[in-house]
């Protein structure tokens, strides 16, 4: 059994903070893995490590075999921050030829990506318009874009479908599945239930701990429960 | 090369952003020419003197000296006469004694009209002593019979030359190197921090950290993006300064651009380290009056020489000091590139110091 991405108890602070206490979990290669918790249990700050941004943490974490942080990589490694981080002044095609060329992507190579990635958000029509006149969604849909750009083996996906209206979100979903056919694999934070039965796999995260783990339906028998939102509340319902 | 990735995005948002851009190449020039405009065409009014009971002779040799003088035919309460007459000063004498009273809102003003009437007053009294000798020698000739020889004494002249400038030489002729330097010092210093800062601020800076770009990457990135831009901007200051406001250059334009490319590479490196602890805009804009302004106290406007030996320790911290004085020794004193040697060094040494310091800055975020 191949994993793309080992932790090994991470744990991490801000401060006398703890944030991460003792995670632990595998992604296999080719799924996509679900970090469900509602905000500030830490799901981005575990992500951001995931990644190789954060390198300032206690235990491990392989990708790829590699102890992370490692800059070979990063670059097989495609990211979608939270809040987007774009640049306004430019267009969205601009932004997606400056972060193209961060992966030193061949000029033709480049153009075609660019035009897989803007097709795949829908955004084609609207690449030469500069982002700042962008709406929420069609930014979100922009910084999805960035992280597909250089065709990355690894995608990291934080809260991804936050602002995006629904019937562009199931696209957005249905183009999850496919790269994960493609032998992708892909790691997706969210706090929307009805997303996280479309992972293969989750973990439940709440106040920096994994509460829980395993494919949904497993979770669903584990807990007696009919719907995810009832293994969460019974997960990690506080012990009265 | 991911380098000239960020260059290329810097460009393009700097030329989107045209008020930037004019802020960067158009304020330097209009601030300049009103520093000129200041400096040199100034009217220069005589001063007004009132004056009750004084001598006709000196009265004469004061109007000789430039001074407007209006004649009281009594004092009264001379305070009270200098502020509705609006004079710079007024002048009473009784018998031996001269009684002088100054308006003295302008020290400076009130000082040089002090002067010139001590002067016509010492001249008038040697007039007089002159007046009397010749008297007393007439009077010993007559008692004699026969005439007493004595010798004319000639006032010697006085030939004035100068190592450094000549006889027209104002004030804005030393001030304006400095000027054209410290302007490229901080604009470049603002824009360049300000625009890191926002990187750091909108995110982008944080998700640049996701792909493999290395942290010099960045930081030479911003240095060759902003430093085109502080090269255009020094170039213009530099050419419009010397040809059309014909700022004296006796060295040549070359060094002056010289010195002024490295004032830009140590503000630019600056500012972005800078902008590593300003959380934002505003808490940038909190560094001009501690990092900018007082750079201009020790840019050699003030002469550094003169201060208390720990201010002069703290002005060799400055890179306005080395900056200043290598603008001045060339566009003034029309030195070579040997003479300023040491200050180029210095500004060298800044830039460099200031962009290791950023590589490490940006540690912060990604350690590798």
């Amino acid at each position: 059994m191949s994993f793309t991405i080992v932790a090994e108890q991470v744990s991490k602070s801000f401060g006398k903070k703890e944030v991460l206490s003792n995670i632990d979990l595998a992604v296999k290669k080719g799924e996509i893995y679900g970090l469900i918790g509602p905000s500030g249990s830490g799901k981005t700050t575990l992500v951001r490590i995931l990644v190789g941004m954060d390198s300032d943490f206690a235990g491990k974490v392989n990708v790829l075999d590699v102890a992370m942080p490692s800059m070979d990589v990063l670059s097989k490694i495609g990211y979608m921050a939270q809040s987007d981080a774009l640049y306004p002044e430019l267009t969205g095609e601009e932004n997606l030829q400056f972060f193209a060329s961060l992966y030193k992507l061949k000029k033709e190579e480049r153009q075609q990506r660019i035009a897989y990635a803007a097709e795949l958000v829908q955004l084609t029509p609207h690449l030469s318009k500069k982002v700042m006149a962008y709406s929420g969604g069609m930014k979100r849909r922009l910084s999805l874009a960035i992280a597909l750009i250089h065709n990355p083996q690894i995608l990291v996906l934080d809260e991804p479908t936050v602002g995006i209206d629904p019937e562009l979100r199931l696209s957005i979903w249905n183009e999850l599945s496919e790269l994960k056919k493609q032998g992708k694999t892909l790691v997706v934070t969210t706090h929307v239930m009805d997303e996280a039965e479309k992972c293969d796999r989750l973990a439940m995260v709440r106040e920096g701990k994994i509460i829980t783990s395993g494919s949904p339906l497993e979770l669903k028998q584990q807990y007696e429960a009919k719907d995810l939102e009832g293994v969460f509340v019974k997960a990690g319902g506080k012990r009265v | 090369m991911r380098t000239i990735a960020v260059v290329k995005r810097i460009f393009q948002q700097m030329l989107r952003d045209k008020r930037t851009l004019g802020l960067m190449f158009v304020a330097p020039l209009f601030i300049l020419t009103l520093f000129h405009f200041l400096f040199t065409d100034n009217t220069t009014e005589n001063p007004k003197l009132g004056v009750a009971h004084v001598d006709a002779a000196i009265v004469k040799q004061l109007k000789k000296k430039e001074i407007d003088v209006i004649e009281y035919e009594r004092a009264g309460d001379v305070k009270k006469t200098i502020v509705d007459d609006q004079l710079d000063g007024f002048m009473q004498m009784k018998g031996d004694d001269i009684r002088l009273t100054f308006e003295n809102s302008d020290p400076s003003k009130a000082k040089a009209l002090q002067i010139k009437i001590q002067q016509t007053i010492a001249a008038e009294a040697a007039e007089k002593q002159a007046a009397m000798m010749k008297k007393v020698l007439h009077g010993i000739q007559q008692q004699l019979h026969a005439p007493v020889k004595m010798e004319q004494m000639q006032p010697p002249t006085v030939h004035t030359s100068y190592v450094y400038g000549d006889k027209d030489t104002s004030f804005f002729d030393t001030l304006s190197p400095i000027l054209v330097g410290y302007f490229v010092f901080f604009f470049v210093f603002l824009i360049a921090g300000i625009a890191l800062l926002r990187e750091r601020t909108t995110g982008t800076l944080d998700r640049l950290m996701a792909t493999p770009i290395r942290r010099s990457e960045i930081v030479f990135g911003y240095l060759l993006g902003y430093g085109t831009f502080a090269v255009i901007q020094t170039l213009i200051v530099v050419f419009f300064a010397v040809k059309v406001l014909d700022i004296t250059l006796e060295g040549s334009l070359w060094h002056v651009i010289l010195i002024n490319l490295l004032l830009a590479l140590v503000a630019l490196s600056l500012g972005i380290l800078l902008s590593a602890f300003a959380n934002s805009e505003f808490q940038m804009m909190q560094f001009i009056p501690i990092v900018i302004i007082p750079q201009i106290f020790f840019a050699g406007i003030l002469p550094v020489e003169e201060m208390a030996s720990w201010l002069q320790a703290v002005a060799k911290v400055m890179p306005m000091y080395y900056g200043g004085d290598a603008l001045k020794s060339v566009m003034y004193k029309g030195m070579g590139l040997g003479d300023i040697r040491t200050d180029l060094l210095a500004l060298f040494g800044f830039a460099i110091i200031f962009v290791t310091l950023n590589v490490f800055a940006l540690k912060k975020y990604r350690k590798l």
